[in-house]
């Protein structure tokens, strides 16, 4: 079953003079196994949107359905429902807290009450997939590990949850491009292989072409668009009016157009762009 | 001498400990005063480290760092070298101390005992400088992220500082604050001849900049203009950098027979080598 975001209004603060309305009459639907990408410039409402997905705010008005299961009720329905669903905030590893990279990412499975020997699987499982050594790393405080090794523990203690569904607030921020291009390669890697539904937080419209399957731009607290990448990317002012630019792959083929180069714009990779670069030329020396 | 001379420097992290962490290794370097130099280098590689020493926030275990002539190591020149060099960081809500933008600005040189009325004239012409005048009256916390960079920039420039060092100051700002910064940075560079020290994950940024430094297990590895580090694709891709994009598709079409000048370092230089 999805998640259903139904007509969600967000105020922080109502009824003081800092009243401000963050998100107005949201209607989104997440289905199970897709990966939807949400982009707008600071401020828009991507935070306040995604926040939603797990409960950590309820709608003013409106409500949010996961599995079917109203996330502001109470009950264990809403609670289950809550707890299908990680989060990994900006900047997780400022949220590092135990002595070792071992404890650190049992937190979570700990307060699920798993068994001693799941949460050991499960502590390995996931040092495994974000590409850390178990035996190298799991003693090691991880205040002694690199930024985007630091990175890759929060990430490592989210993935042992088992979430069904992952919320990722700008994850490859501040990483270098190795790194983030190992990063996203984790992430398409969960949503192919552990068919993990994936919500994306970015403000790279390079990545979010490459690998969401739904785009959804926010401008001051409204949804203005959702649609396929191939579309999304292509409505001028609507990416303009959320503060967005293409990716710079499409910029880079649009201008090659308007300057008279025949070329197909629609390419999200190097390879496809240089691709239809290349098809171009030949056709116009064909013609010449 | 030139601005900023670095010989034969090296740091360690926890000197004699069971982690000790040779971030720097004999590390020599000259930035002329004016140049607006792109650092970059993988997470770990020492550029921050590097970075740091410039305002002498960290000092080198051994070898020199000099900053317009004085030397770092020596403690009593620590305030002047300070107010030489200033820092933006990474995270824009880590350096704003004051609850009103004038006031924020007006910190640092307040405290070198700066007379009130010089002061309000630095906060002017330091507000004028990142275009910001119009907030000053602003709570920093209602201003968007590349707005409070600027503001950070600002704080800098009020204490007269020559040389501004930028650690990744981009990297939590959406793509029109980083245009923002970027624009901002180019401009003091240009027109008030700041030189600038700027480390970035983002190679459409370096691309901007006079010279290039690449930083691999705390040595400079490359040192020279964009167009010739980023025609190297292959090696930069090795040690887990990237290239702009336009000089990668420039790179994957000459390797297709296609023929193009060897500096296409931005989307501009590649639609007029291929339209013109």
């Amino acid at each position: 079953m999805p998640i259903e975001i139904e007509n969600v209004t967000y105020t922080y603060m109502p009824l003081t003079p800092f009243e401000r309305t963050a998100l107005r009459n949201v209607s989104l639907t997440i289905e199970e196994g897709s990966f939807t990408a949400i982009a707008g410039h600071t401020g828009s409402g991507k935070s306040t949107l995604v926040q939603h997905l797990n409960g950590l705010l309820h709608p003013t008005t409106g409500r949010v359905m996961v599995d079917g299961a109203d996330l502001a009720a109470k009950g264990k329905a809403a609670k289950n429902a809550r707890c299908c669903v990680g989060m990994v905030f900006q900047y997780p590893e400022h949220q590092l807290f135990e002595e070792t990279v071992a404890a650190d990412i049992a937190f979570g499975p700990k307060n699920m009450e798993l068994a001693e020997d799941e949460i050991d699987k499960r502590v390995r499982d996931a040092m495994e997939f974000v590409d850390l050594d178990y035996e190298k790393y799991h003693s090691v405080s991880p205040f002694q590990l690199s930024g985007g090794q630091m990175r890759r523990v929060a990430i490592a203690g989210v993935v042992a949850l088992k979430p069904k569904y992952l919320v990722l607030d700008e994850p490859t921020a501040g990483l270098d491009p190795q790194g983030r291009e190992r990063l996203l390669k984790k992430i398409v890697q969960l949503h192919k292989k552990e068919k993990v539904t994936i919500v994306f937080v970015s403000h790279n419209m390079d990545d979010i072409a490459r690998v969401a399957d739904q785009v959804v731009f926010m401008n001051q607290g409204e949804m203005i668009l959702k649609d396929i990448p191939q579309r999304a990317f292509f409505e001028e002012e609507k990416l303009q009016a959320a503060g967005l630019s293409a990716p710079q792959l499409v910029k880079l083929l649009k201008g090659l157009r308007a300057n008279g180069l025949d070329v197909e714009t629609a390419a999200f990779t190097v390879e496809k762009g240089v691709e239809n670069i290349l098809a171009a030329l030949r056709r116009k020396r064909n013609a010449d | 001498m030139e601005f900023i001379q670095v010989e034969d420097m090296s740091h360690v992290y926890y000197p004699g400990q069971e982690n000790e962490h040779a971030a720097l290794k004999h590390i020599n370097l000259r930035i002329k005063q004016g140049e607006f130099i792109a650092v970059l280098g993988t997470n770990g590689s020492g550029k921050s480290t590097l970075a740091k020493h410039f305002n002498a926030l960290l000092l080198p275990t051994s070898g020199h760092c000099y900053i317009d002539g004085l030397d770092t190591l020596n403690t009593e020149e620590l305030w002047q070298i300070r107010q030489q060099v200033g820092m933006v960081f990474q995270n824009p809500d880590n350096q704003i101390i004051a609850a009103v933008v004038e006031d924020d600005v007006a910190f640092g040189p307040e405290n070198l005992g700066v007379p009130p009325k010089e002061i309000r004239q630095r906060v002017t012409e330091s507000l004028q400088a990142v275009r910001m005048e119009r907030y000053r009256k602003f709570a920093p916390h209602l201003l968007s992220g590349g707005q409070k960079q600027r503001i950070a920039i600002a704080g800098a420039l009020a204490m007269h500082t020559k040389c501004l060092v930028f650690d990744e100051p981009t990297a939590m700002l959406d793509p029109i604050g980083r245009t923002e910064v970027l624009a901002t940075v180019k401009r003091l560079h240009e027109e008030a001849g700041i030189t600038i020290v700027y480390i970035t994950h983002f190679m459409e940024e370096a691309a901007a900049a006079d010279r290039v430094l690449v930083m691999d297990h705390g040595e400079i590895v490359e040192d020279d203009t964009p167009a010739k580090i980023f025609i190297k694709v292959d090696e930069m891709k090795r040690r887990g950098l990237d290239v702009p994009l336009a000089a990668e598709v420039a790179w994957r079409l000459r390797r297709n027979g296609i023929h193009l000048p060897q500096d296409i370092l931005t989307n501009e230089d590649l639609v007029v080598a291929l339209c013109r």
